[in-house]
């Protein structure tokens, strides 16, 4: 029975929160006890720690992955709070970043002092961000999406294509070549000169960035922006003013993505077209959604694991490591009984000897090649084929026939999910090891727009969101 | 004169090409309400289809069949692959997100779309292909218009492409498929409640649509040559933009926007500079947006609540 003016939806509304449960549930558990300033606190301090313990190529690493967090943290804005699919944000951060290195280089020449040239840049960007979301009065989602990502591509041709205004000599964004030589920031006579002071700087950027969104995300603006997200039409009729608010979220969002942008010129000290290309914006995207859609922790431990994905895939070993830990886990999930791993495992061992036997059987050992030096090279050596000549015609079927088998044991139950999960967890290694690992970047691409497909299908709230209840 | 018409060819060609991408656009805009992001990379498979076909025959300029035979096989393996890659993304990457919040299908499918273009960069590496379609049919042979002699292929895809969408209207306007796709996209809860099975019409309408662009694939490849793995982003955008402009939802509608965007890329390559010609059609579109949202032959959208 339920209350007296209490009606079904809010009675049950305690069971539709998401309940942790199996090994991830005391992690949870320990995260939602601390409080949010704590999380700050303890987050700075291992941060800080981090450049004491890596070398210079690891602070360059960690730049990159706070950049990334800043950026994840301004796409939240956008998407994750106001519900705006922002596909041109990583114009945004290009914007930023070029506005900063065209006044702070011999490019014009001009060498703004700092202090000028990020309040201006800052400015310059939100100004962009709200210009473009005026088309997004009147159009839904779909539209502005599509739009947006447009304009991420001509930005990038004009900055390729069109670097002189015309009738003006100057070269302003130096075309294909892009612009070296940016200065690095300097505050009170400070120059941000190394990596280390850089990272020092963006830290603390960083940190003022979680509190003020923390409060935001409180506040009224905060609190009009989802109910924009959850219910544009609904909020309307509630008297929020919902063009301003999409025009505001658009604006801090590229003001964050500007000043990003800046920081990374100087850091880079330089920028380049191809800095800027939809890859990066998958990046972001990667980050963001991995972490959780509108969650602050989320799109740093987003950012986190993003940004160092393309430094493990580089070195071999690791990313072996990755990989195999993948398949591993990946199976556990999928088949959930212990009979039906251990059949899958064995079956796989049994289906690479006898394949390998056939294999060689039908043709002889010169299509064999030399192993990698990946994790495992000497241990598979003698069930896995690693392949000489051919390899690349080969291995294209393989990985077409891999993406089939996967795409088999989505619609497959059973038994029968399970005879076609052998043959393709052996194609899967095997494109591995003859593919995938040599080529690094290549397989960060597949990697990240499957994880965009893969967690909106099984997790759309991420790793650390909340679960949204639907209103239907 | 002369170099106006070997234009206006060149834009009738360039826009049969985007009319037949934007249909699948439209289409599926249609009866989703949802924009398919990865359905330039669906025709950039399919060009690499017509590629791979043309390579098993032997290259252009030794093939092992007649002409018109192995033309005839390059639509058909260009239309199977797309289809294939059109359907298994309706399958997996959307059916699933389909009660989902609106920006989950939206995200799935950027992220489908990078995939597809990591995954072509993976299978025919960064090299761009050529067709050399003039080994095929030499570029001397076809119609002399007045000044100006128009190339076998190019009359070749515009007379295709019309076909296709003279069959298109028909098949949405007569079958019993196409009036369901048509009740569907009107009214999806009403059209399931006279028993449409909605499911079946949105696979025919990925089936067809991407069809419809792998064709548009082979004959990009076959009139002006170089493939390449990204190929399909920018023409996608285009495409959509042609779907906008003509009213996206409206299949007279892509088919009208894809003409006016070959014949605005035409005339600006040649009068004004090549560079431009994103930028036009850029321009066109948030013209567009903000003017007129429902295009020429769109209905305006009324938000129902």
């Amino acid at each position: 029975m339920s209350h007296i003016g209490v009606d079904r939806w809010v009675e049950e509304s305690g069971d539709r929160q998401e309940h942790h449960t199996g090994w991830t549930a005391p992690a949870r558990r320990l995260f939602d006890k601390v409080r949010p300033g704590w999380r700050l606190a303890i987050f700075i301090a291992l941060v800080s720690i981090y450049p004491l313990l890596v070398s210079q190529a690891g602070v360059r690493i960690g730049i990159t992955v706070l950049v990334l967090a800043m950026l994840a943290l301004g796409l939240n804005i956008v998407v994750g709070w106001a519900g705006l699919l922002d596909l041109g944000y990583v114009a945004f951060y290009g914007f930023g970043a070029y506005f900063y290195a065209v006044v702070s280089s011999d490019q014009l020449p001009a060498h703004w002092p700092t202090w000028v040239s990020i309040p201006v840049v800052v400015a310059a960007t939100a100004l962009l961000g709200a210009l473009l979301s005026l088309p997004s009065r009147r159009l839904v989602g779909d539209y502005l999406a599509i739009m947006t990502l447009f304009f991420a591509q001509v930005f990038v041709e004009i900055v390729r294509n069109y670097s002189r205004l015309p009738g003006v000599e100057t070269d302003i964004t130096g075309g294909p070549n892009g612009i070296t030589g940016v200065d690095p920031l300097s505050l009170f006579g400070f120059q941000f000169n190394t990596f280390s002071r850089n990272f020092y700087l963006l830290v603390a950027l960083l940190a003022l960035l979680i509190v003020s969104l923390h409060h935001i995300n409180d506040s009224r603006t905060g609190r009009a922006w989802r109910a924009l997200r959850e219910d544009t039409l609904a909020a309307e009729h509630m008297t929020t003013p919902v063009n301003r608010l999409k025009m505001l979220a658009f604006a801090v969002g590229a003001a964050i993505a500007g000043l990003s942008g800046a920081i990374f010129a100087a850091v880079q000290v330089g920028v380049f077209p191809n800095n800027f290309l939809l890859v990066f914006l998958i990046t972001v995207y990667a980050a963001l959604i991995l972490g959780g859609l509108g969650s602050i922790p989320g799109a740093i431990i987003g950012a986190i694991a993003v940004a160092f994905t393309p430094e493990i895939l580089r070195s071999p070993g690791a990313a072996g490591w990755l990989f195999y830990i993948g398949v591993l886990a990946l199976l556990l999930v999928v088949l959930k009984q212990r009979a039906r791993l251990a059949a899958v495992i064995a079956g796989v061992v049994a289906f690479g000897y006898v394949f390998r036997m056939v294999a060689l059987g039908i043709w002889d050992e010169t299509i064999l090649g030399t192993a990698n030096d990946t994790l495992t090279g000497g241990i598979l050596d003698g069930w896995l084929l690693i392949l000489g000549e051919h390899q690349d015609v080969v291995t294209n079927y393989a990985f077409v026939l891999v993406i089939v088998g996967v795409l088999g044991v989505i619609v497959t139950k059973g038994w029968w999910r399970v005879a076609i999960f052998v043959p393709t967890i052996y194609l899967a290694v095997f494109v591995w090891e003859n593919k995938l690992a040599l080529q690094p970047s290549v397989t960060r691409q597949l990697l990240f727009g499957g994880v965009l497909m893969v967690m909106m299908a099984v997790r759309p709230q991420g790793l650390l969101g909340t679960r949204r209840v639907e209103i239907t | 004169m002369e170099f106006f018409l070997q234009q206006t060819v060149n834009g009738l060609t360039l826009g049969s090409v985007y009319a037949l991408i934007a249909l699948g656009y439209s289409m599926v805009y249609g009866v989703l309400k949802f924009l398919n992001f990865a359905h330039g990379e669906v025709y950039m498979f399919g060009a690499f289809a017509g590629y791979g076909v043309l390579t098993v025959l032997g290259g252009p300029s030794a093939l092992i069949v007649p002409v018109w035979l192995a033309i005839t096989l390059m639509f058909v393996a260009a239309m199977a692959v797309a289809s294939g890659i059109g359907v298994a993304l309706e399958r997996f990457a959307y059916r699933p997100l389909r009660k989902a919040s609106r920006l989950a299908p939206l995200i799935s499918a950027i992220g489908a779309s990078f995939f597809l273009q990591a995954a072509a960069l993976l299978l025919f590496t960064a090299n761009s292909r050529s067709y050399d379609a003039p080994s095929l049919i030499p570029i001397e042979s076809g119609l002399t218009l007045g000044p100006i002699n128009v190339w076998l292929v190019r009359i070749l895809v515009i007379v295709t492409a019309f076909v296709l969408m003279i069959l298109l209207t028909w098949w949405v306007k007569s079958s019993r498929v196409g009036k369901a796709v048509r009740a569907v996209s009107f009214d999806t809860e009403a059209a399931a409640m006279m028993g449409v099975d909605v499911d079946r019409v949105i696979v025919a309408t990925f089936l067809i649509g991407s069809a419809l662009a792998g064709v548009g694939g082979v004959m990009v490849g076959l009139v002006f040559g170089r493939i390449f793995h990204l190929m399909g982003f920018i023409a996608g955008l285009k495409a959509f933009t042609a779907a906008v402009v003509g009213g996206i939802g409206s299949i007279p509608g892509a088919m009208l926007g894809g003409l006016l965007i070959g014949f605005a890329e035409a005339y600006t390559t040649s009068y004004i500079s090549s560079t431009f010609q994103n930028l036009i059609v850029f321009g066109l579109l948030i013209v567009f947006l903000l003017v007129r949202p429902s295009g020429f032959l769109g209905r305006p959208e009324l938000a129902k609540v």
